[in-house]
């Protein structure tokens, strides 16, 4: 078992013949996720890295009976794209792209409330990877090993380092899913904390945040009432000023909401084993397994 | 990225938002000259600098004649104005606003922002004006009044009617009330703002509705769809250093610790930085070079560490993902051969060939030292810093 993505998971990508989605979905498919074709406006009925190209969402799924969508479209063109792989049907709306306008995400929220079977990962996400089964992100599968731990986070690279030092404990991964760095995003730390609770593969829940919003302190809140599995959290940014911009739009701290210092408390207060150094994710989980 | 309070007046203006009137000025003639052409009796003379606490720092001050309104935006332009949400430094003024002087018959606080929690725009309203909202909701949250706006454009009326009540709006106000709401609204979308703030909103004691301060953040993300207001940039507003990084594609916010740092991802940089306080250091900055770190970012990161003068040692921590370790090492050392740094310099690798990675180092002979594991390196860097002070 793992979580929202397995070997059976059938795999579009949007922006297929651009220089990431090609890139990338090379990656995947030498990975083993089942890609089975692409969409590129003006390019349907040609094919890409031996698979059949579509120019709408539409066709491809009408072609290839897929579910799930990665996506590599620039920004500008981003927000329309996971609208249209919604309207297609598409269950599991996974993307990539950075730099989507807060206004357009605000928009395509809206619109995906309306259809509640449909889930988004991202957007400015590095995806998510079920190890050995299927890889839609840009994440490298190599440091991933199948296993007992799930992660969630909203940042990229702490994401990787959780895996590897998950990987080094010897305990592996279940799943792991980026949520993205921007303010308005898919799915969030609650629905990934369900998700694992629920997953009999999944053992132990590690949990990357980082500073701005209030997304950690009610994940705390959801963790205390409804998650009986071990959950380890480190949360980035406790020596970020106030009011500048730490590389993610939603890494802001505003007035006094959003500190590290407040999701730790919150964390702590839930029972979570809180970490204060990057170092100590695995070890941590590695401990705390020990003694559950 | 913000813009100036008079860039901001300007849009309002455009939009119907009412405000004093006014005009931007450069030199301290041109400030008198338009304190003469707007008329009355007194004026108000307001450095533009991006940061607010202007008024207690000495940067908003009151004339009663044309002449003091050209010695005080004397006093002002060409020089710096600190206040507490500036660094020590502060900023630099290159023009004042100045306005006919207001006469002010209450002081109100109203401002829409992205309202991240319910995903759509929120208005924010109090009637504590003047005062940093911040404040006012810890001390008196009672007095602040929030109403989440529908997805649709536009602004219903029951939305007027709540924040008036909260603002204690009378009757007379209503119309132009309503109409202030709309335009902010439509202004807020047309530009792709994140942020509108009209901190003090007043009512003057002809009961006439004014924005007499103006704030607007935009969205980077939307200024590819916004040419004319890209072009409101000011960079002087910034750390140079943080000018020259973006140039070269760098995420990176200046502080004031003594430990550089050159990290692969926004989430391990603020980490690396947190783990350099752990270790009883300071970062000196945050700098994200990209998942790819290539020579050329990694040289202008050498560039950037140089002109910084407590900078005592660097820490560079590569995760290497789908680019391995040791592309990312050839990058690291052909910049340090370019530009080297004149103090410490501890790396740590970790990921894909981080091995290969860090016997390349060695075999360099170049003064980079390679240490594995993040929480050791973090520590061997504040120990760098601390021996080279």
């Amino acid at each position: 078992m793992s979580v929202l993505v397995d070997r059976e998971t059938r795999v579009i990508c949007q922006g297929f013949t651009g220089r990431q989605g090609t890139f990338h979905c090379e990656q995947a498919i030498q990975y083993g996720t089942c890609l089975v074709g692409g969409v590129t406006p003006g390019r349907g009925g040609t094919r890409h890295l031996d698979r059949p190209v579509f120019d709408t969402v539409r066709d491809a799924v009408a072609g290839t009976e897929a579910h799930a969508s990665l996506i590599f479209v620039p920004a500008t063109g981003a927000a329309d794209a996971i609208l249209e792989a919604a309207d297609a049907g598409i269950r599991l709306i996974v993307c990539i792209t950075e730099h989507i306008p807060v206004l357009d995400m605000m928009r395509v929220k809206t619109a995906l409330r309306n259809r509640p079977e449909t889930r988004l990962i991202g957007p400015n996400c590095p995806g998510i990877i079920t190890p050995d089964g299927c890889k839609m992100g840009i994440m490298p599968g190599s440091i991933h090993r199948r296993g007992r731990i799930g992660i969630v986070s909203r940042s990229g690279t702490l994401t990787y380092v959780a895996v590897h030092q998950t990987t080094e404990a010897g305990l592996g991964q279940s799943t792991c899913i980026g949520i993205g760095g921007d303010p308005i995003h898919g799915i969030g730390f609650i629905d990934c904390l369900a998700l694992f609770e629920a997953d009999p593969e999944t053992e132990g829940i590690v949990l990357v945040g980082e500073i701005g919003g209030n997304d950690e302190e009610k994940a705390a809140a959801y963790i205390r009432d409804h998650v009986t599995k071990p959950v380890v959290a480190y949360v980035a940014g406790v020596t970020a000023p106030p009011g500048k911009r730490m590389g993610h739009a939603g890494a802001i701290i505003s007035g006094g909401a959003g500190t590290a210092a407040e999701k730790y408390r919150a964390f702590e207060e839930a029972f979570v084993t809180v970490v204060h150094s990057p170092a100590d994710m695995g070890q941590a989980m590695s401990d705390r397994l020990k003694r559950h | 990225m913000n813009l100036h309070e008079y860039q901001a007046k300007e849009i309002f203006s455009r939009f119907g938002i009412p405000v004093p009137s006014g005009a931007v000025a450069r030199t301290p003639s041109e400030a008198s000259r338009v304190a003469k052409r707007l008329g009355g009796a007194a004026w108000v003379v307001k450095a533009q600098i991006h940061a607010g606490g202007r008024g207690k720092a000495g940067g908003v001050e009151l004339c009663r004649s044309p002449d003091g309104v050209g010695e005080v935006a004397g006093r002002l332009i060409g020089h710096r104005l600190r206040t507490h949400q500036t660094g020590p430094d502060g900023l630099p003024v290159q023009a004042v606003w100045v306005e006919q002087a207001s006469d002010i018959g209450r002081e109100l606080y109203l401002s829409l922002v992205v309202d991240r929690a319910r995903e759509c725009l929120s208005f924010i309203a109090s009637s504590e004006g003047g005062m940093e909202i911040e404040t006012v909701a810890s001390t008196h949250p009672e007095r602040i009044v929030t109403v989440p706006l529908l997805p649709d454009p536009g602004v219903p009326a029951y939305v007027a009617r709540v924040l008036g009540r909260g603002l204690r709006m009378e009757a007379p106000q209503a119309t132009a009330f309503s109409s202030l709401l709309a335009a902010l609204e439509q202004c807020m979308r047309a530009t792709d703002a994140s942020l509108i703030e009209i901190n003090p909103l007043i009512v003057t004691r002809g009961g006439e509705l004014l924005a007499l301060d103006a704030k607007v953040n935009l969205d980077d993300n939307a200024l590819a769809r916004h040419a004319d207001l890209a072009a409101l940039d000011d960079a002087s507003q910034r750390d140079p250093a943080e000018n020259e990084a973006a140039r070269a594609g760098l995420n990176y916010v200046a502080l004031d610790g003594e430990i550089a740092c050159m990290v692969n991802g926004a989430g391990l940089a603020m980490a690396t930085m947190d783990l350099i306080q752990l270790k009883g250091g300071r970062p000196a900055n945050f700098l994200d070079v990209g998942g790819d770190a290539t020579a050329e970012r990694v040289t202008e990161a050498f560039r950037i560490f140089r002109t910084n003068p407590r900078v005592r040692s660097v820490f560079v921590n590569i995760f290497g993902g789908i680019v391995r370790c040791d592309l990312i090492a050839d990058g690291i050392i052909a910049a340090f051969k370019e530009v080297a740094p004149r103090v410490p310099v501890i790396v740590q690798l970790e990921g894909t060939r981080a091995e290969e990675g860090r016997r390349m180092f060695a075999e360099s002979r170049l003064p980079i030292e390679a240490v594995s594991g993040l929480a050791l390196a973090a520590e061997r860097a504040v120990r760098a810093a601390g021996e080279a002070a």
